[in-house]
């Protein structure tokens, strides 16, 4: 299945430019966690994928060709904004929005049905949306985004407001559709399921990309670092060693940084360690998503003219 | 998990249209609002028929007792009766006991004792004012024959030759008659479609505030055009409020047949009936398209009233001039100017055509006007809708929803 591809994305309302050309691109069968604090542009981008919302420049292709309405059909779509007809049944509910996909009647009556019975509403089939709690709302919602076996999937938050079951369905309906080649594209602020889920983040800041790449790339520091835990004196150790720095030192456990990225680079140093006192803990440093995240969005962005 | 059936996409505009449409129809179809609405409506048409009915129908027979001294005059009463549009029957009794007990009890509206000319009148509580000028003209009949009589003429003759001077009236300007029951269908026809034109434009303001309120809205545009969004629903609520127009006006028109209410040979019924229908259907493409845009504007229910005030307004002006002069004086020139009027045609040519007032020829040229407007105003009403149905929250002004994205 192909990528879909946000190039360049330009945005503004009045005053205030919500995207900066941003671009990001969800590779076929490849969860992209998009993340970025309020406001940074996160919905306005989807919003732009779904033709909700007119960009004032850049364009988004599926396939290498600009997203017609067609192919925005086969797109599987949460807005943030949760919406259902409140006093329409759940059950007609599914099958409208499935028949507004493309499907006919039978095989959007069969769709609703089975994604009811996944999502665990079909006993609320005939209610009425409105007489649902916020949680079944929201396991509707997730089913009117994959009753028509979408080709890309596009959701805002899917996460919010889901307990724990849910948050496992809904996982496990990801990598499912991921597996069969589908690119995903998902927004949260939960970083830590984002970083259990997700191959690749993108992290938007003030309506620009400001880090992208898969979970790997990112979590790895430009030169490698190593945290040393044993060796009392506060880091003194280190000092005999070529190429090393001490990056943090705090009692006995030491982090350092390495000049050279070649493997084995790290053997100097831990003859050094063990040279200095007992080692009880030796290993490479990665940051987490969180402070990746910290990081990358704590630095004020230059003003754009 | 993935086992659903993928249809090859090719969903057309005319079947995304028909798609919104239909959900339209079965929600409200399946509304108990709508149908107890519906329902109210049609039993106020047809009640108010046979009340009217009831009122304004041929008063009933009238008794009136008489003692065999006065049983003499009942031909000349119920004569009398006939002539100034009264049911008078004669009803001889025995005595005037017998007469006084009919009065008292209700069976006979009065009594006349006495001889003929020398008559008492006998009644419960007062004389009908209509009555006093018939019994008097009786007595004073009575007099003149005796007086005829004394003079040794034949009341008869005389009476005959009076008979005949009558007024000969030449106007120059005759106003043609007006009925009660032309100005019963011209009121009623501006009654209904002004009832149901504003009735369903604003359930598809309503609705279309519903969806942007809902936020489902963006679900739905992320599938089809805003354009087929807004088609879809004025059609449906279109279809609903044609099948209430049909309604009512079947009842209508069912209850002034059955009644008698109409005389069909001086009202074209289903010429009328027909009319109403196409005035609604070209009435509610522009009124429902109008506020459609407007009610795209706004985010949330209470704030629907503020942005399609000036539409009802502007339906509330053609709709009181029509049920007053309109009915009064269908040929006046302000009715006539407004029955061409966009906007203001679709409620005051169907009253002037109720009232047979209106030629097929102006009917048809004011139907082209309305209906070349449409065009335009659905597209302008799509370019406000398509831009303003998906910003939430603070009210969109007019000129930005016209201008940008």
């Amino acid at each position: 299945m192909p990528d879909l591809e946000l190039d360049r994305l330009d945005k503004s309302y009045g005053e205030l430019r919500a995207l900066r050309e941003l671009s990001l691109t969800a590779h076929a069968g490849e969860i992209l966690g998009f993340v970025g604090s309020n406001g940074a542009g996160k919905t306005t981008a989807m919003r732009i994928v779904m033709g909700v919302l007119a960009s004032d420049g850049g364009q988004v292709r599926w396939d290498g060709r600009p997203l017609d309405l067609a192919a925005r059909r086969r797109i599987g779509y949460m807005p943030e904004e949760r919406g259902l007809y409140p006093r329409m049944r759940v059950g007609e509910q599914l099958e409208y929005l499935a028949r507004l996909h493309g499907l006919d009647q039978p095989a959007a009556r069969a769709a609703a049905g089975e994604w009811m019975e996944i999502l665990g509403v079909s006993a609320r089939r005939d209610d009425e949306v409105q007489k649902l709690s916020l949680g079944n709302q929201q396991r509707v919602q997730l089913a009117a985004a994959l009753l028509h076996t979408p080709d890309v999937l596009v959701l805002d938050e899917p996460f919010s407001g889901l307990d724990p079951v849910a948050v496992d369905v809904m996982s496990g309906v990801l990598r499912e559709r991921s597996r069969a080649g589908v690119p995903v594209l998902f927004s949260s602020h939960q970083l830590d399921l984002v970083e259990r889920l997700c191959d690749s983040v993108g992290i938007v800041k003030d309506g620009a990309m400001v880090a992208v790449g898969s979970i790997e790339q990112l979590r790895a520091y430009e030169r490698p670092r190593w945290l040393v835990d044993g060796p009392p004196g506060g880091g003194a150790w280190v000092d005999g060693v070529p190429g090393v720095h001490v990056v943090q030192a705090d009692g006995t456990r030491t982090v350092v940084e390495l000049d050279s990225t070649a493997a084995g680079a790290e053997q100097p140093l831990l003859q050094a360690a063990l040279a200095a006192g007992a080692v009880r803990e030796f290993g490479p440093v990665r940051p987490s998503l969180v402070e990746l995240y910290r990081d990358v969005v704590s630095v004020p962005t230059e003003v754009a003219a | 998990m993935s086992g659903t059936v993928t249809t090859p996409d090719r969903l057309g505009a005319g079947a995304t249209i028909r798609l919104v449409a239909g959900r339209e129809i079965t929600t409200r179809l399946r509304s108990k609002s709508f149908r107890l609405i519906t329902g109210l409506l049609l039993l106020l048409v047809v009640g108010g028929g046979v009340a009217l009915h009831l009122a304004t129908a041929s008063p009933s027979t009238k008794q009136i007792a008489l003692v065999p001294g006065t049983a003499a005059l009942g031909p000349a009463l119920e004569a009398a009766g006939t002539a100034s549009g009264q049911h008078l029957s004669a009803v001889p009794v025995a005595d005037d006991a017998a007469a006084r007990a009919k009065v008292q009890d209700g069976t006979a509206a009065l009594a006349l004792t006495g001889t003929p000319a020398q008559f008492a009148v006998v009644v419960k509580t007062r004389l009908d004012p209509s009555l006093t000028a018939l019994l008097t003209e009786v007595r004073r009949q009575a007099a003149l024959s005796a007086a005829i009589t004394q003079l040794g003429g034949d009341p008869a003759a005389v009476a005959k030759q009076v008979a005949g001077a009558t007024l000969d009236v030449q106007a120059l300007q005759p106003t043609p008659e007006r009925d009660a029951a032309q100005i019963i269908a011209g009121s009623l026809a501006g009654i209904l479609l002004f009832i149901a034109l504003q009735t369903g434009a604003q359930l598809v303001a309503q609705g279309v505030v519903e969806e942007k309120s809902s936020r489902v809205v963006e679900l739905l545009l992320a599938a089809i055009r805003p354009w087929q969004l807004m088609a879809g629903k004025v059609i449906g609520i279109g279809v609903i409020g044609l099948i209430q127009v049909v309604v009512l006006v079947a009842g209508a028109a069912g209850t002034a047949t059955a009644t008698g209410l109409v005389d069909p040979s001086k009202i074209g019924l289903g010429a009328t009936a027909a009319w109403a229908l196409v005035w609604f259907v070209v009435g509610f493409a522009g009124y429902a398209v109008v506020l459609a845009a407007l009610a795209a504007l706004v985010s949330r229910q209470e704030d629907v009233g503020s942005v399609t005030a000036p539409v009802v307004m502007l339906m509330v002006v053609p709709y009181m001039l029509g049920i007053t002069l309109g009915v009064q004086d269908p040929t006046s020139p302000v009715i006539v100017w407004l029955s061409f009027v966009p906007f203001a045609s679709p409620i005051v040519m169907p009253i002037r055509v109720a009232m047979g007032t209106a030629p097929t020829w102006e009917v048809l040229v004011s139907l082209a006007i309305s209906t070349a407007l449409i065009p335009v105003l659905v597209w302008g009403a799509g370019r406000i809708y398509s831009n303003a149905v998906v910003r939430m929250g603070a009210r969109v002004r007019l000129r930005d929803a016209l201008h940008s994205v």
